[in-house]
C-alpha cells in the first residue's frame, strides 16, 4: 500500500546501514548489517511505532531517518526530498524540522548547562528571536510539559528522571520541529511516570501537529500511542501493520511470538507454551533465506533458501513471510483477562479519572 | 502565562548560580587554605618592590652564612645576601614560571587534545604520533634541550618547560574527550543542529575542564622544580636574580654548615605546590555540579 505522495512526510528506500565489525591488519574486515534493506513511508500527522527486541535495529534506524547517522545505502526522503546526500551544512538546518527524543533522560541532557539554556538552545540555533522572545519561549514551553518555569535555572541533576525526560521533550520542541522521533523515551522511567509522558507526549502531538515516531520494546507502550506499528527482527521489518489490526490479528510468526510475550495480570488466561526458543542469531552472519528461519515453528525448506520478499496483506498491512496466509488460518488463542467484576471496574475507572487530572506542580504555576 | 514572572524570577536565581562555586569553596577548609597560601605567595611577589627589604643581590662579605637573627630573619647566603628579600623576590621568578608555563601548556595542549579526541580519524593519528614522540623523551630532558636550543633566560625557561608540559595535557584531553563524546547529550547537540565548535566549546569542553583542571595545579608544582633544575644549569633566572630553585641548588652545597639556606627555599617550594594542589582540588568539587 502507498501512501499518497502529499501525506507522506518520511520515506526510506531499501535502507541499509552497516557497521564495521572487528578490523586488523590481517584480517577481513567484517560488517554488521545493523538496518537492512529497510522500505518505510510514514505519514503526516501519525504515531508511527517501530518495534522489535534488543539489537533488531531499532535505534540505528531511529537514529537514520534523522539522519544523526549516514546510511551505507538506499535514501530517506523528507518531504520528498533525499536527506541522506545533503551537506552539513543542510543537516543541521533541516533539524530545525526533525528533532529527537533520546532515551536515557540521564545522558541525554548536559550536566554544565541550566534547563533554561538547554531549551534555549534550539532557538538561538534555528530561529531569529530575541534573547527575551526566547526566555518567554521557554516558560512557555516548561509549563507545557508540566515543569514550573522557574526550573529554568537549575541543573538537570536536579531533576528526576521523569522530569528531565520532559525537559528533553520541551528542548525537542524547542525549535518548532515537524517530526519528533523518540528513541525508547519512556522505557528508562518508572512505570508510573511512563504513563504520564506518554500522554504528555500524545497531547503535545495535537497541539503542535507533530508526527510522532516511536522507537519501543514495550508493547504496551506502542498499543496505547501508535496508529501503525513496524515489527522488526535483525534488521529488517517483518510485518507493518495498522495498531488494532496487528495486535488483534499478527500475521507473521514472529509478531505472533511478541504477542504470547506480553505479560498479563491474570493468572489464569497465561500459558505455558514456549513462546520463542534460542536466541537472535548474530548479525554478523546472518541466516539464509528468511532470518527469521532458525527459530520459526513453520519454517520450512523455502524459508531457508529464499528470502521472502514483503507482501501486501490487504487493509495497508505488509508482511514479510512465505507462509503468511497459511500463518493466519491458524487460530491463535492469545491469553485474555477476564472480565473484571463491577467493584474493580468501578475502581478502575475512579482511577483513571483521576490520574488523568494535571499533577499538582503543573496546577500550582498556572 | 505573563512575561513579567518570567523575567523576574530567572534573575535572582542566576545571581545564585554565579556565586555558587564559590560558596561551595568557601565552605571547602583546606581549598580555602590552599587557596590563602596562594594568594599570599602571589601578594608577597607582587609587593616585593615596596618591602622594606634589602636588595636582594647586595653582598655582605661580614654576615657570610649567617643564621636567623634580628637583622637577617632567615639568615644569609654563601656570600651574605639576606636570604628573606631573595626568597621574596625569587617567589616571583618561580610563580611566573609556574604558572606561565602551565598556561602555555594548557593553552596548546588542551585545543590540540580536543582536536585529536573529537574528530579522530587521521587528525587523531597525526596529533597523537606526535603526542607520543613528545612524550617518549623525558620531561626535565625536554625542556633542557629546549631552553638550550632558545637561549638562557626566565622567558624562555618557562616556554620551553611549558612545551615540555604541552603533551600531558594533549593526552589527558584527547582521553577526556573521547569519554565525554560517547554521551547521548553530545549526539543531543548534533540533533539540535550545532555546529562542532559549538558542541566542543558548550558540549565537550566544560565536560573535560575539571581533570584539566588538576593537572593543571599539579604540573604547577612540576614547572616550579623545573623552573629550579633549568636555573641550576644556568638556563634559567639569570644571576644574580634569584629564584627558589637556584637557591635551594646553592643550598645543598652548604647543608652543614648553613642548613637555613636550604630550609626557607624547600619550605616555600612545599608550601607553594601544597597550595595549589589543596586549591586544584577545591575548585574540582566547587566546580562540579553534581555535588551540592
Amino acid at each position: 500500500m502507498r501512501i499518497p505522495t502529499a501525506d507522506r512526510i518520511i520515506e526510506t528506500r531499501s535502507l541499509t546501514r552497516r557497521f564495521a565489525g572487528k578490523t586488523g591488519l590481517f584480517r577481513a574486515t567484517t560488517f554488521v548489517s545493523a538496518v537492512n534493506e529497510v522500505s518505510l513511508e510514514i505519514r503526516r500527522g501519525e504515531t508511527f511505532s517501530i518495534v522489535g527486541e534488543s539489537g533488531c535495529g531499532k535505534s540505528t534506524l531511529a537514529r537514520l531517518l534523522v539522519r544523526l547517522l549516514q546510511p551505507s545505502e538506499g535514501s530517506v526522503l523528507y518531504e520528498g526530498n533525499d536527506i541522506s546526500t545533503l551537506s552539513e551544512g543542510d543537516v543541521r538546518r533541516l533539524r530545525k524540522d526533525l528533532q529527537f527524543v533520546f532515551q536515557d533522560p540521564f545522558s541525554s541532557l548536559n550536566p554544565r548547562m541550566t534547563v533554561g539554556a538547554l531549551i534555549e538552545e534550539p532557538m538561538r540555533v534555528h530561529t531569529r528571536l530575541s534573547r527575551t522572545e526566547r526566555r518567554r519561549k521557554v516558560a512557555e514551553l516548561l509549563s507545557k510539559v508540566g515543569l514550573r518555569p522557574a526550573f529554568a535555572n537549575r541543573y538537570p541533576h536536579e531533576f528526576s528522571g521523569g522530569q528531565r525526560q520532559r525537559i528533553g521533550i520541551a528542548r525537542a520542541l524547542a525549535s518548532g520541529p515537524k517530526i519528533i522521533v523518540g528513541d525508547e523515551p519512556v522505557s528508562a522511567l518508572d512505570v508510573s511516570v511512563q504513563a504520564q509522558v506518554i500522554n504528555l507526549l500524545e497531547d503535545l502531538k495535537s497541539e503542535f501537529d507533530l508526527t510522532l515516531i516511536l522507537i519501543a520494546h514495550d508493547l504496551a507502550v506502542i498499543r496505547h500511542m501508535s496508529d501503525r506499528v513496524a515489527v522488526m527482527y535483525l534488521g529488517e521489518i517483518v510485518e507493518l501493520a495498522p495498531n488494532d489490526a496487528l495486535f488483534d490479528k499478527p500475521l507473521h510468526p514472529y509478531t505472533r511470538a511478541l504477542m504470547r510475550a506480553i505479560p498479563i495480570a491474570s493468572p489464569h488466561g497465561r500459558t505455558m507454551d514456549a513462546t520463542l526458543t534460542g536466541d537472535v542469531p548474530s548479525p554478523l552472519a546472518p541466516p539464509s533465506g528468511c532470518r527469521f528461519h532458525p527459530r520459526c515453528p513453520h519454517a520450512t525448506d523455502l524459508c531457508s533458501a529464499q528470502k521472502p520478499a514483503a507482501t501486501e496483506a490487504g487493509d495497508g498491512r505488509m508482511v514479510a513471510c512465505h507462509h503468511w496466509q497459511k500463518i493466519a488460518e491458524i487460530p491463535e488463542v492469545f491469553a485474555q483477562e477476564p472480565p473484571r467484576n463491577q467493584t474493580a471496574a468501578k475502581r478502575f475507572a475512579l482511577f483513571r479519572e483521576r490520574s488523568q487530572q494535571k499533577e499538582p506542580t503543573t496546577a500550582a504555576s498556572k | 502565562m505573563s512575561a513579567a514572572t518570567t523575567a523576574a524570577e530567572p534573575a535572582e536565581d542566576i545571581i545564585q548560580h554565579e556565586s555558587r562555586a564559590w560558596k561551595k569553596l568557601k565552605t571547602n577548609k583546606s581549598a580555602l587554605f590552599g587557596f590563602v597560601i596562594v594568594i599570599f605567595f602571589i601578594v608577597i611577589a607582587i609587593a616585593a618592590p615596596i618591602l622594606p627589604i634589602p636588595d636582594p643581590a647586595a653582598t655582605d662579605w661580614g654576615a657570610v652564612r649567617k643564621p636567623p637573627s634580628a637583622a637577617h630573619w632567615l639568615g644569609t647566603d654563601e656570600i651574605g645576601r639576606d636570604i628573606l628579600s631573595r626568597m621574596i623576590w625569587g617567589a616571583q621568578a618561580s610563580l611566573l614560571a609556574g604558572v606561565v608555563s602551565v598556561f602555555i601548556a594548557v593553552l596548546i595542549g588542551v585545543p590540540f587534545g580536543l582536536l585529536s579526541g573529537y574528530f579522530g580519524g587521521w587528525t587523531d593519528q597525526a596529533i597523537s604520533r606526535v603526542t607520543d614522540a613528545l612524550l617518549a623523551t623525558p620531561f626535565l630532558i625536554l625542556a633542557i634541550a629546549l631552553a638550550a636550543f632558545l637561549g638562557p633566560s626566565l622567558t624562555n625557561a618557562m616556554l620551553a618547560i611549558g612545551l615540555s608540559a604541552m603533551p600531558i595535557f594533549v593526552r589527558l584531553t584527547r582521553g577526556q574527550v573521547l569519554a565525554v563524546k560517547t554521551e547521548d547529550y553530545v549526539e543531543g547537540a548534533r540533533a539540535v543542529g550545532l555546529t562542532h565548535v559549538a558542541i566542543m566549546a558548550r558540549y565537550i569542553l566544560p565536560n573535560v575542564f575539571a581533570p584539566v583542571l588538576v593537572q593543571a595545579t599539579l604540573t604547577v608544582a612540576t614547572a616550579i622544580i623545573a623552573e629550579a633544575s633549568l636555573s641550576f644549569l644556568g638556563l634559567g633566572q639569570q644571576p644574580p636574580a634569584p629564584s627558589w630553585g637556584s637557591m635551594l641548588n646553592v643550598a645543598k652545597n652548604f647543608m652543614e654548615q648553613a642548613p637555613w639556606m636550604a630550609w626557607w627555599p624547600g619550605a616555600a617550594i612545599f608550601l607553594v605546590v601544597l597550595g595549589f594542589n589543596l586549591l586544584g582540588d577545591g575548585l574540582r568539587d566547587a566546580l562540579d555540579p553534581h555535588e551540592s
